[in-house]
C-alpha cells in the first residue's frame, strides 16, 4: 500500500460534507421583496432578523419578518387565514413539523428548486417527514427529539452507574431515589416528570412510550390503523403506573414548562423533554446548574424512541416570487446559517454534518451525544394523516389522557381509539 | 222618565258619523306613525340582518357542506350528513351532557349565593358602600386573569389551595384539582360560581331595591315573622328580577368557554359544547361539520330562551 493510498483513505475517513461547502452562487434579487412568518420564541425572532438581513446583503432583495403567535394551535390558525385567501402577503412560512399534510396543498414543491445535493444533507426523517405525495413541501430549519434529563448527583449518591436503559430501570431508579430525598426532607421531591396533559405533547410522550415496546406508530405509513395491540396496551399501562407513584398526581397537567419547573428547582430526579430544556437547566441562576445529564429515553425491550420534533420553511404557492422565496429558504436553511443558529441560539441543526463541526461541538456539548437520537427519531404520523392529523392526534391524546387519568383501562381506550381512527380516516 | 232613553234613535246617526270620522283619522294618523317607526326602526333592523341573521344563515348553509377552513377545495354540498355524524359522535353528545351539567350546578349555586348577598347588602349597616363595592371584584376581572389565576392557586405541588386545605388538617396529601375526573369539573364550577356570584347579586339587590317597604310594615303590623316576610313578600316581589338573572346567567353558562379553555381546556371530563366547536372549527379545520355543532349549540339555547320568555310572560300575567 502506497503512502497516497494510506492518506486517501484517511481523507476518506472524513466525512465528506464537514470538509468543504459547495459554494452557492446567490442570484441578484434586487427589486424583490420577500416576507417570512416567523416564531419569536426566546431568541427566534432576533436570529431570524440578523439572517433576513445577511440575505438582503447577499442578494439584494428586501426582506420583512413577521411575528407569529408563541403557541403553534395560534399560529395555524392564522396561517390558515392567509393561505385560505390565498393570500400572496407572506411568501415564505415556518411551519411545524406536523403541518406538511395540512399545508401541502398550499405549498410549492421545492424539489423544484432546490438542488438534491442539498436536500440530501438534512436527515432522512425530516425530509420524509416534509414530503406529501412525493412533493417537497418544506425545507427542514431545525430539529427537536424527546430526551431523558437525569440528575447526575442524586444516581451517584443512590449508587446507579449511569441513566437507565429501560424503562424498567427508570420506574426503579425513580422510586429509590424519591423514596431517599423524601426521607432525607423534601416531601415534595418527585421521581419522574413529563408531559401528560391532553395536548400535542402526550401525543409525542406517549408515541415515544409505544414505540419503544414495538407497539407501531399509531397509524403506519401505509395507511393501516395499528395502535390497538397489545404492546401498546403494557407500554400505557406502565405510564398510569407512575402516575401518582413515582410522578406527581397533577402529571397529567403538566406540559413542558411545568416539567421544567419542577425539574429545575431541584424537585425531580428525571425527565422527559426537549433540548431547549439543557440550556436554561444548565443557565447561571438553575439550582441544578451542573448536575444535569442527558441521555436517550429507555428502552421498553423494542429500543430507544424519541419523537420528532422541529420547524421546516414553506414556500407559499400564492406568493408572486416562488423562485425568490425558494432562494431565502435554502439560504435560511444552509449550513453556514444553521451552524449560527446552533451556536448563538442552541437550535439542533437538520443537517446531519453540523454533528461533527467543531464549533458546533464547543458551544453545545450535548448535540454531539444526542447524534444517534436525532437521526432515529420518530416521526408522528402526519404524512399519513394529512389534514386529518389533527383530528388523529387530538383522538389519540385524548384516549391516553383517560387511561392516565384512570377513567378507562388501556385495553378499552385503545378499542375505543381504533374505532375512532376508523370513523376519522374513513 | 230616564234621561237616557230620550231620543237615543234621534242621536244614534250621529254618533255613528262621528266614529267613522274618528275612525279614519285614525287610521291616517296610524298609518303615518307605523311608517315613521319602521323609519326609524330600519338601520336597527339593517344591523341586525348584518350581524345576526346573515351570520345565522351562513352558518346554517356551512352546516349542510363539507367546506374546510383555509382550504382551496370546492366545497360539497352533503345535506344533512354533518348531522348524522354529530348525533353519534361521543365527545360531543359529552360535551353537552358537560355544557348541561356545569349550567345547572353553577347556575343555581350563583342563585342561592348570590340571593344572600343581595340581602347582606340590602339591609343598613355602617360600610355598606365599601362592602358593596368589594363584593363586585370577581366580576371586574376579566375571566382569562382570573381562571389562569386559579389555575395556579389549584397547582397540585406549587398552589395555594392545597396549602391551605393541608395547614388545617382538611387535606393529607396534595390533590391536583384541574387533572382528576369529577373534580376537575367541579374546580372549575367554583371557579364560575366566585366569578359570577356578584353579577346575580347586583341584579337581585336592583329587584330588592324596588319592592316597596309599606308592605314590611304593613306585615310587622300584622305580626308576620321575618322568614313569613321573606317567603310571602320578598320572593314572590323578586320574581321578575330573579327570572331575567336566570336568563342572563343560563345563556351565559351554556356558552361558557373562556374559564374552561384557560384551566383545562376540556381535558378530564370538562369538554364544553363551545371549547369542542373551537376545537373542530379551528384545530380540526372543518369548517363544515364545526358550523354544525354550532347550529345544534344555537338550538339547545334557543330552547332556554323560549322557556323562560315563557315564563316571564306568565310572570307578567
Amino acid at each position: 500500500m502506497t503512502l497516497l493510498s494510506v492518506i486517501a483513505c484517511l481523507v476518506c475517513l472524513v466525512p465528506a460534507t464537514a470538509v468543504a461547502q459547495p459554494a452557492i452562487e446567490w442570484p441578484d434579487l434586487t427589486g424583490v421583496t420577500l416576507t417570512v412568518a416567523a416564531g419569536a420564541v426566546g431568541q427566534e425572532l432576533q436570529l431570524t432578523k440578523e439572517a433576513a438581513a445577511a440575505f438582503s446583503e447577499l442578494t439584494g432583495a428586501r426582506v420583512e419578518v413577521l411575528e407569529t403567535p408563541d403557541l403553534a394551535t395560534d399560529r395555524l390558525g392564522l396561517y390558515l387565514q392567509y393561505l385560505g385567501a390565498r393570500s400572496p402577503d407572506i411568501d415564505v412560512y415556518q411551519v411545524d413539523v406536523i403541518w406538511p399534510g395540512i399545508l401541502a396543498e398550499h405549498a410549492v414543491d421545492l424539489f423544484q428548486y432546490v438542488p438534491e445535493e442539498e436536500i440530501a444533507q438534512h436527515f432522512p426523517a425530516t425530509i420524509a417527514n416534509n414530503t406529501i405525495d412525493g412533493r417537497l413541501v418544506a425545507l427542514p430549519w431545525f430539529t427537536d427529539a424527546g430526551l431523558l434529563y437525569y440528575r447526575a448527583d442524586l444516581l451517584e449518591k443512590y449508587g446507579f452507574s449511569g441513566p437507565p436503559a429501560t424503562w424498567e430501570d427508570l420506574t426503579e431508579m425513580a422510586r429509590v431515589i424519591q423514596e431517599g430525598e423524601r426521607a432525607a426532607g423534601n416531601p415534595s421531591f418527585w421521581g419522574f416528570v413529563w408531559q401528560g396533559n391532553r395536548y400535542e405533547g402526550l401525543t409525542c410522550d406517549a408515541l415515544e412510550w409505544q414505540v419503544s415496546f414495538g407497539g407501531g406508530t399509531i397509524i403506519e405509513p401505509d395507511g393501516t390503523i395499528s395502535v390497538n395491540n397489545p404492546r401498546t396496551v403494557e407500554a400505557l399501562k406502565m405510564a398510569r403506573s407512575w402516575v401518582g407513584t413515582i410522578s406527581p398526581p397533577g402529571v397529567t397537567t403538566y406540559a413542558e414548562e411545568e416539567a421544567r419547573a419542577i425539574f429545575q428547582s431541584g424537585n425531580a430526579a428525571f425527565m422527559r423533554n426537549w433540548p431547549y430544556a439543557y440550556a436554561l437547566a444548565q443557565a447561571e441562576d438553575s439550582p441544578v446548574r451542573g448536575k444535569v445529564g442527558v441521555a436517550p429515553l429507555p428502552s421498553g425491550g423494542a429500543g430507544s424512541a424519541a419523537a420528532l420534533g422541529g420547524w421546516s420553511l414553506m414556500v407559499s404557492r400564492y406568493s408572486r416570487n416562488q423562485e425568490a422565496a425558494a432562494w431565502l429558504v435554502r439560504y435560511l436553511a444552509s449550513y453556514e446559517e444553521q451552524k449560527r443558529r446552533a451556536i448563538e441560539g442552541s437550535f439542533n441543526p437538520t443537517i446531519e454534518a453540523l454533528y461533527d463541526d467543531a464549533d458546533v461541538l464547543a458551544a453545545s456539548p450535548f448535540m454531539g451525544q444526542l447524534y444517534d437520537v436525532f437521526i432515529n427519531a420518530v416521526p408522528r404520523p402526519s404524512a399519513v394523516a394529512g389534514e386529518r392529523y389533527n383530528e388523529v392526534s387530538t383522538a389519540y391524546f385524548t384516549a391516553v389522557h383517560q387511561v392516565l387519568t384512570g377513567q378507562v383501562t388501556a385495553e378499552q381506550a385503545l378499542t375505543r381509539l381504533e374505532a375512532e381512527l376508523r370513523r376519522i380516516m374513513r | 222618565m230616564p234621561w237616557g232613553e230620550m231620543g237615543i234613535d234621534r242621536l244614534e246617526p250621529v254618533l255613528v258619523e262621528a266614529g267613522r270620522i274618528e275612525r279614519r283619522a285614525a287610521t291616517t294618523l296610524g298609518a303615518r306613525q307605523a311608517r315613521l317607526a319602521w323609519i326609524l326602526l330600519l338601520p336597527t333592523l339593517a344591523v341586525l340582518v348584518g350581524v345576526a341573521l346573515y351570520p345565522l344563515v351562513t352558518t346554517f348553509y356551512n352546516s349542510l357542506t363539507d367546506a374546510r377552513l383555509g382550504s382551496s377545495r370546492s366545497v360539497q354540498f352533503v345535506g344533512l350528513e354533518n348531522y348524522r355524524w354529530l348525533l353519534t359522535d361521543p365527545v360531543f353528545l359529552e360535551a353537552v351532557g358537560n355544557t348541561l351539567y356545569f349550567t345547572v350546578v353553577s347556575v343555581s349555586a350563583e342563585l342561592v349565593l348570590g340571593l344572600l348577598i343581595a340581602l347582606v347588602i340590602h339591609s343598613q349597616f355602617p360600610g355598606r358602600g365599601l362592602v358593596r363595592a368589594a363584593v363586585l371584584v370577581p366580576w371586574a376581572i376579566p375571566t382569562v386573569v382570573s381562571a389562569q389565576m386559579w389555575r395556579w392557586m389549584y397547582n397540585d405541588v406549587f398552589g395555594v389551595v392545597n396549602d391551605l386545605l393541608m395547614r388545617v388538617g382538611l387535606l393529607d396529601a396534595p390533590l391536583a384539582w384541574t387533572a382528576v375526573p369529577g373534580l376537575a369539573m367541579h374546580a372549575i364550577i367554583a371557579v364560575d360560581v366566585w366569578k359570577t356570584t356578584p353579577f346575580m347579586a347586583l341584579l337581585l339587590l336592583a329587584g330588592l331595591q324596588v319592592i316597596p317597604r309599606d308592605l314590611y310594615e304593613a306585615a310587622r303590623v300584622d305580626g308576620a315573622s321575618q322568614m313569613r316576610q321573606f317567603f310571602s313578600i320578598t320572593l314572590p316581589l323578586l320574581r321578575p328580577a330573579m327570572l331575567v338573572a336566570l336568563i342572563f346567567r343560563t345563556l351565559d353558562a351554556l356558552r361558557v368557554f373562556d374559564v374552561i379553555f384557560v384551566m383545562t381546556a376540556g381535558a378530564s371530563g370538562t369538554e364544553s359544547m363551545a371549547t369542542y366547536n373551537r376545537r373542530v372549527l379551528i384545530e380540526f379545520q372543518q369548517l363544515g361539520y364545526g358550523s354544525a355543532v354550532s347550529v345544534v349549540i344555537f338550538f339547545v339555547i334557543f330552547v332556554f330562551v323560549l322557556l323562560y320568555v315563557r315564563l316571564l310572560r306568565g310572570n307578567e300575567a
